[in-house]
């Protein structure tokens, strides 16, 4: 078969190897040889530059509908396009939620509409009505009309019988439950932990105990019923020592974290500085290297942005006033290729947590650069330096603690199904 | 002298030796206080809007008062019964004040780090009336100036201070806690578990859960106001209970230092916090508080607002 498409010495894995691409899919991976010719009808020449596979993306916020002011799905997408991922999954709290199929079926055309050839957004239908927690939802609608996943998100279900009833219906559809793990009276939402910064700013706080308490309950869930149940944006030791626990029992149950997670702490807030208010909250020092350590023993499985844009007038305000949450998809990349460089994560943890992992837990394609794998991919120069700020951010809101910052490495094309969509 | 801040966010901004000359400045303007004529045209032809968005009525009034003494104008600007305020983000608010061109900002606010978001933004000097449970510090330095004048001088090195009942919420513990740690002081602190803050062991201070012990050899004693929504927010069981265990009478005084001295921020709960008979006892000096509160704020409107230090 005559490639359509030939991306020349990239490198992958350490070694430069030429990409043949035909029909949107690999057809295969050669070493780079200087003295080999292609006829294709697209030759690009990659020297220099870092191949990687588009990248998975588990848990976003691109607010559309109900809040197109802090993000819609084009400029949600278009901050995933140039950061490298190919397929990310927005949950359910936008207005009205997306409890219906109706509201999947608009998200999933809007999406089409401004990147047609993804960016895909694989929705992640809500798990009770309205995120109410008092009712299940229509599950195998959602489902049919192109959910992937079914969530309360930010508002984890108190009723523990309804819980675990929603995993049930969901785990009949063959679909898995993510749970947002925060006890319901435990300072919920504060967006800071409690600790000595909070003591000493006079905040509000949550402890790490009030995560890890609903991650025990889900762990025991899962093993009762045998049914797998993913822990959303995992953020303290204490959560991973159970999680690891629970691995070791061969309990079902998978986690993400954040890169939030593994690059701050709690003195960010010092100053009441609203861009790192999230929730769960920036945790210690200990915490993170948990975080780092449970990611390279597969202890957490998946990396996920929970990018969460919000407006700025809505962070530039009283600290206990501003939401939660902290941008993600422009920079995750970079912030996360940097803990390779500097030796806290492998090539491999770094690949396996943002490909392979999420599409394994969620069903989805991905390409290992296998005959017949999807041709997601994106070319990484390594070298290119940017600052994080109004300018270099597609998404339309600017909400991270890295604004500011020098990042290193820049996604300068990014193919899916072989169409290079930046 | 120069004054060297434009803002008075909290006492961990200031030095010793500043805080010496806030209270050499106090004790000239107390002076002041005690004239036929309590009037001095220091600060005439500047303004001062007093921006109180959460309740209050002595720091208010000590505020106004302060400032007229000297001749400002004040302005007051509360969050009820004002368009300005209502409805409008607090960004909004601070830039509609500055349009208005005020030499100082009087703010209290129920967030903590309200003050900090309008000197980040404005020119005008701002003044940190209380914001959220974060930092009171001219409640502290009214304080510390009571203790400095009962204990004539700035030798405040050895003394043991209680700071007693509700420390967690406390924006007056915290900001009385670094400023009597920073003077030399030994603080000392005595509330249910309920009503400490977290992690409260990095905090420079001996924790007490019995008051009995907390007051052996103290000098001084801080009661604190217990706000009535802690029983319904589920940290303490209710008022009887709490009178008794933490209600500091006159027989906790006989453990106490000789000449030991009994504060209140107010406004008091006469029984809750602190027994009746003992707010009026010869022992406290919560009036004299109140009379240092307006010297000591004349103080700082004076060298906030003139970058200078009066004596």
């Amino acid at each position: 078969m005559t490639p359509q498409l030939v991306v020349r010495r990239a490198v992958w894995k350490g070694k430069s190897v030429d990409v043949l691409v035909a029909d949107g899919r690999i057809v295969e991976v050669l070493p780079w040889r200087k003295d080999q010719s292609f006829e294709a009808a697209w030759v690009v020449d990659a020297q220099g530059l870092l191949l990687f596979p588009s990248l998975v993306d588990c848990h976003v916020h691109l607010r559309e509908p109900g809040f197109e002011y802090k993000e819609d799905l084009a400029s949600g997408l278009a901050a995933a396009a140039s950061g490298g991922f190919g397929q990310v999954m927005p949950m359910a709290n936008t207005s009205p939620v997306n409890d219906s199929a109706a509201t999947t079926r608009f998200i999933l055309d809007q999406a089409r509409a401004a990147w047609p050839h993804g960016p895909m957004a694989r929705p992640i239908g809500a798990l009770t009505k309205g995120l109410a927690g008092q009712e299940l939802s229509v599950m195998a609608e959602l489902a049919e009309a192109g959910c992937v996943a079914f969530s309360n998100d930010g508002k984890p279900v108190e009723n523990t019988e309804l819980f675990r009833r929603a995993v049930e219906y969901a785990w009949d559809l063959g679909l898995k439950v993510i749970d947002h793990c925060e006890d319901p009276y435990m300072a919920p939402g504060a967006g800071v932990n409690e600790g000595a910064v909070s003591s000493r700013l006079g905040l509000p706080a949550q402890p790490d105990v009030a995560e890890a308490l609903h991650v025990a309950r889900d762990i025991l869930l899962a093993q009762y019923l045998d049914i797998p149940i993913h822990v959303a944006h995992v953020s303290c030791r204490k959560s991973v020592e159970l999680l690891a626990w629970a691995k070791k029992r061969g309990v079902p149950i998978t986690a993400e974290t954040c890169p939030h997670y593994l690059l701050f702490t709690e003195d960010l807030v010092e100053g009441y500085n609203t861009l790192a208010k999230v929730n769960p909250p920036l945790r210690t020092r200990d915490d993170v290297l948990a975080m780092r350590q449970a990611l390279r023993t597969g202890v957490v499985d998946a990396l996920a942005t929970d990018h969460a844009p919000h407006a700025a007038h809505e962070k530039e305000t009283e600290f206990e006033d501003a939401p939660c949450g902290i941008t993600g998809l422009d920079t995750a990349l970079c912030s996360t290729w940097a803990l390779v460089g500097q030796g806290e994560l492998s090539a491999d943890d770094f690949l396996r947590a943002w490909t392979s992992a999420p599409a394994s837990i969620f069903d989805l394609p991905v390409c290992a650069f296998d005959p017949g794998d999807p041709a997601d991919f994106f070319l990484f120069d390594p070298k290119a330096r940017w600052v994080v700020g109004p300018e270099t951010l597609r998404s339309k809101s600017k909400n991270t603690p890295l604004l500011g910052a020098e990042m290193t490495g820049r996604v300068t094309a990014h193919f899916l199904g072989g169409i290079n969509v930046l | 002298m120069q004054w060297p801040h434009k803002d008075l966010l909290d006492v961990d901004q200031l030095s010793t030796e500043q805080v010496a000359h806030i209270f050499d400045a106090a004790t000239h303007f107390q002076e002041i206080n005690s004239r036929p004529v309590k009037k001095v045209p220091t600060l005439k032809g500047k303004s001062v809007v007093l921006f109180f968005a959460e309740a209050s009525t002595r720091t208010k009034t000590s505020f106004d008062m302060a400032g007229k003494r000297l001749s400002a104008d004040t302005f007051s600007l509360a969050k009820s019964g004002s368009s300005l305020v209502k409805g409008e983000t607090l960004k909004d608010t601070a830039l509609t004040l500055q349009a208005m061109s005020p030499d100082a900002i009087v703010i209290r606010h129920w967030a903590g780090g309200a003050a900090q978001f309008l000197a980040e933004r404005l020119d005008c000097s701002i003044i940190n009336a209380g914001d959220g449970r974060h930092a009171h510090p001219t409640q502290a330095l009214l304080d510390a100036f009571t203790l400095y004048q009962e204990w004539a001088g700035m030798d405040f090195k050895g003394k043991r201070v209680l700071i007693l009942g509700d420390i967690a919420h406390s924006r007056v513990a915290r900001s009385n806690v670094k400023l009597l740690t920073m003077l030399g002081a030994r603080v000392r602190l005595c509330g249910p578990r309920t009503l400490l803050p977290p992690r409260v062991e990095d905090w420079p201070v001996r924790v007490f859960s019995d008051l009995s012990e907390a007051v052996r050899g103290v000098n001084a004693i801080m009661c604190l106001r217990l706000q009535l929504e802690r029983q319904q927010a589920g940290l303490l069981p209710d008022l009887r209970e709490y009178s008794r265990r933490f209600c500091l009478s006159e027989r906790h005084l006989e453990l106490a230092a000789k000449n030991a001295r009994v504060m209140h921020p107010g406004p008091m709960n006469r029984g809750a916090e602190i027994s009746s008979s003992l707010a009026d006892a010869p022992q406290s000096v919560i009036l004299d508080q109140v009379a240092n509160g307006v010297a000591v704020r004349m103080a700082l409107l004076f060298m906030y607002m003139t970058r200078q230090s009066p004596v």
